[in-house]
């Protein structure tokens, strides 16, 4: 096998020791930027790349997907101990790993998110070692209706999975894409919807809104409720993890959906996101004790983390060997080959054999070496958060301001996280949900493009969304997702008739 | 919130039935103000395909039928529903002692920089609510400052705003 021995080649050149210690620092600057509201995957990498210049780009690129999959595993811990989604991938994850630290089981949510994180991962990058070549063929193929389709999956299907109100969820996701638009068009060069405010020429970035949605919505919350800010115990004792690896097998199943779900998501630019979103619906839907989802059930910690960790490794397979980027943290990452003077892409593989399977083994490693560090260190991360709240709220508010600020070194955009700040409170407290609506506001440039470039190849005929097969078939399980707090009404009134 | 249906209506400073009418109206405006905006674009097939407005108008148009279903479902369907508060007096005193001083806070960033509107949020946030004694309060502010100076301007070369009024710490060097 050819890969193999490429891949031994490249775990020589990622196993020297200022590599690993590399790797090392990587994930623990990772976590800590996924722990931290506020500091994301994508600006924690962007902020820290000039940093790298002077390194070797093999060593440059390990450390920083290092801190990439640090952040990845980061975002868990605080999602399960404080509710607070640390990055917009792991905003699923706390649906039921919050539920289960206040019944008193982080430990065992912990573990279990850690540990799905791997396999997730680790099953991406068997893919990426061995598939690569073949996928890339394959989403070669898609064209813009294709792009849109699987666009409009991932959208409706939170329409299906959601629980509350499906017109309050189109509402809040449509939001986010009204504001995706605001700011130059990509086509035709015009400025739309600034109404001649020059501060709305950059458009409204989706950092600010989730700093602002998820960071100061949520102290305004927490302040609502009382001053305890409310921080389950975070310990993990080796029985507690050796226990839960016993649970894990027993969500195989799960595992493998979401793992298959997030491989496909992080491909196709859907990102870790949607695919946590569209595994933990998947899961919900399937699971005999899919009506618990929610109160605090482990699979529904599994099922997101593994799809956001196989997507997020995933997104970087069509960097790699297309040049696209899968998720905005590769775009960083990209970014970052590009200043070493690196072409991504297919010829990459021919030319620096070196540094792609340096890359790939690193994955491995870096992986390995993410899982025990967050397994070993959780106490130490969880103690950033584990300070008085009338310390923390002003601290995270600075923070706050701070990573707004330097997004665009702007000072409207902290007056815009401010807010998007109420606006969290009141949809949190009104049930709109924010997830969609971030999602959308990421995605929106891109799937309007797609759209319009569908609608220019048919002349402005959607049927060109059933052309063939495969457009076909997605649109048709989206609409089918779409519909699917109707079809379930109907079902349910047949039901109680017969 | 469970716990606040509990308490008796004269505390509730909004119902959340009011509340949804008013997100919902808020909503129809947007969608109306897209709506414009995308039609003065040109929202229509142009000689070279769809126009820049295109897209955002049918965007705003869903937004105006999922609010619309949303005001008629809050305020026609569920009229004689009994609603919960939204919320309480207790509570909303406290989001808005975090809130008023969030803003504050906010404007000192943008007219005298980040560092001294810093120190004097997070102590006098400390000190107001936490009942910090003020030497506690101003060590960790100072701290806090110094390290957000170290980490973003020293270490990693970020910006951060130094006060387009007046530049407090110009002083001591930072410029």
């Amino acid at each position: 096998m050819e890969e193999i021995n490429a891949l031994f080649g490249g775990f020589a050149v990622a196993m020297t020791p200022f590599n690993l210690l590399l790797m090392i620092v990587g994930v623990t600057l990772g976590v800590i930027i996924g722990v931290l509201p506020g500091l994301g995957g994508a600006n924690g990498i962007a902020i820290l790349l000039p940093l790298t210049f002077t390194m070797p780009p093999t060593s440059a690129i390990i450390m920083l997907s290092c801190i990439y999959w640090g952040a990845l595993f980061g975002g868990a811990i605080t999602s399960i101990l404080f509710n607070i989604p640390g990055e917009p991938w792991s905003v699923a994850t706390t649906f039921d790993g919050y539920p289960m630290a206040r019944n008193g089981k982080a430990g065992e949510a912990l573990t279990a998110a850690f540990t799905s994180s791997f396999v997730g991962a680790f099953f991406a990058i068997v893919m990426i070692t061995f598939l690569a070549p073949l996928v890339a063929k394959f989403a070669l193929q898609f064209g813009p209706p294709e792009f849109f389709s699987v666009y409009l999956l991932t959208f409706c299907s939170f329409v299906g999975m959601n629980k509350g109100s499906p017109f309050k969820t189109i509402s809040a996701m449509m939001l986010g894409f009204a504001l995706a638009t605001v700011g130059m068009d990509t086509v035709t060069g015009q400025l739309r919807l600034t109404f001649g405010n020059p501060e709305l020429m950059r458009g409204f970035d989706f950092l600010i809104a989730v700093i602002g949605l998820f960071g100061i919505g949520e102290i305004l919350l927490s302040m609502e409720e009382g001053l305890a800010f409310k921080g389950a115990a975070a310990k993990i004792r080796a029985k507690v993890v050796w226990e839960t690896w016993k649970m894990l097998p027993k969500y195989w199943a799960t595992s493998l959906r979401s793992c298959l779900i997030g491989c496909w998501m992080g491909i196709t630019p859907g990102g870790a996101t949607p695919a946590s979103f569209m595994a933990y619906g998947v899961a919900k839907r399937v699971s005999k004790d899919g009506d618990n989802f929610g109160t605090g059930k482990m699979e529904g910690i599994v099922a997101p983390e593994t799809a956001a960790h196989a997507a997020g490794t995933a997104a970087l397979l069509p960097m790699l060997s297309l040049g696209i980027p899968g998720s905005p943290t590769a775009a960083v990452l990209l970014g970052g080959l590009l200043i070493w003077g690196l072409q991504p892409g297919p010829l990459l593989f021919v030319e620096k054999p070196d540094f792609v399977w340096g890359l790939i083994a690193s994955m491995y490693l870096g992986n390995l070496a993410g899982l025990f560090v967050v397994l070993t260190c959780v106490p130490l991360f969880a103690s950033i958060l584990r300070i008085p709240f009338s310390i923390i709220a002003p601290v995270i508010i600075v923070i706050c301001a701070v990573g707004a600020y330097t997004v665009h070194n702007a000072m409207f955009d902290v007056w815009l996280m401010m807010g998007f700040g109420v606006l969290g409170y009141l949809f949190k407290k009104l049930d709109y949900p924010m997830a969609p609506m971030v999602l959308a506001l990421v995605l929106g440039d891109r799937a309007e493009d797609s759209f319009r470039q569908s609608m220019l190849f048919s002349q402005g005929s959607l049927e060109i969304f059933f052309s063939n097969y495969l457009v076909g078939s997605i649109t048709s399980l989206a609409l089918l997702l779409l519909f699917w707090p109707l079809i379930s009404k109907v079902i349910s009134k047949k039901k109680i008739a017969a | 919130m469970s716990e606040h249906s509990n308490n008796s209506n004269q505390d509730s400073v909004i119902s959340v039935r009011a509340m949804d009418i008013i997100t919902a109206i808020l909503f129809l405006i947007f969608s109306l103000v897209v709506m414009i905006g995308s039609i003065k674009l040109g929202a229509s097939w142009g000689s070279d395909g769809p126009e820049a407005g295109y897209f955002p108008f049918y965007i705003s148009l869903i937004i105006l039928l999922s609010s619309s279903v949303t005001l008629y479902q809050v305020a026609i369907v569920n009229k004689h529903k009994k609603t919960e508060s939204f919320v309480d007096k207790e509570p909303f005193k406290q989001v808005m002692a975090v809130l008023f001083p969030a803003i504050v806070f906010v404007l000192g960033v943008q007219l005298i920089g980040i560092y001294v509107s810093s120190v004097l949020y997070i102590a006098i946030f400390m000190v107001w609510l936490g009942k910090y004694r003020i030497w506690k309060a101003v060590a960790v502010s100072i701290g806090v400052s110094v390290a957000l100076y170290l980490m973003f301007e020293f270490w990693f070369q970020v910006p951060l705003p130094h006060g387009s009024w007046i530049n407090p710490l110009e002083f001591i060097g930072v410029q």
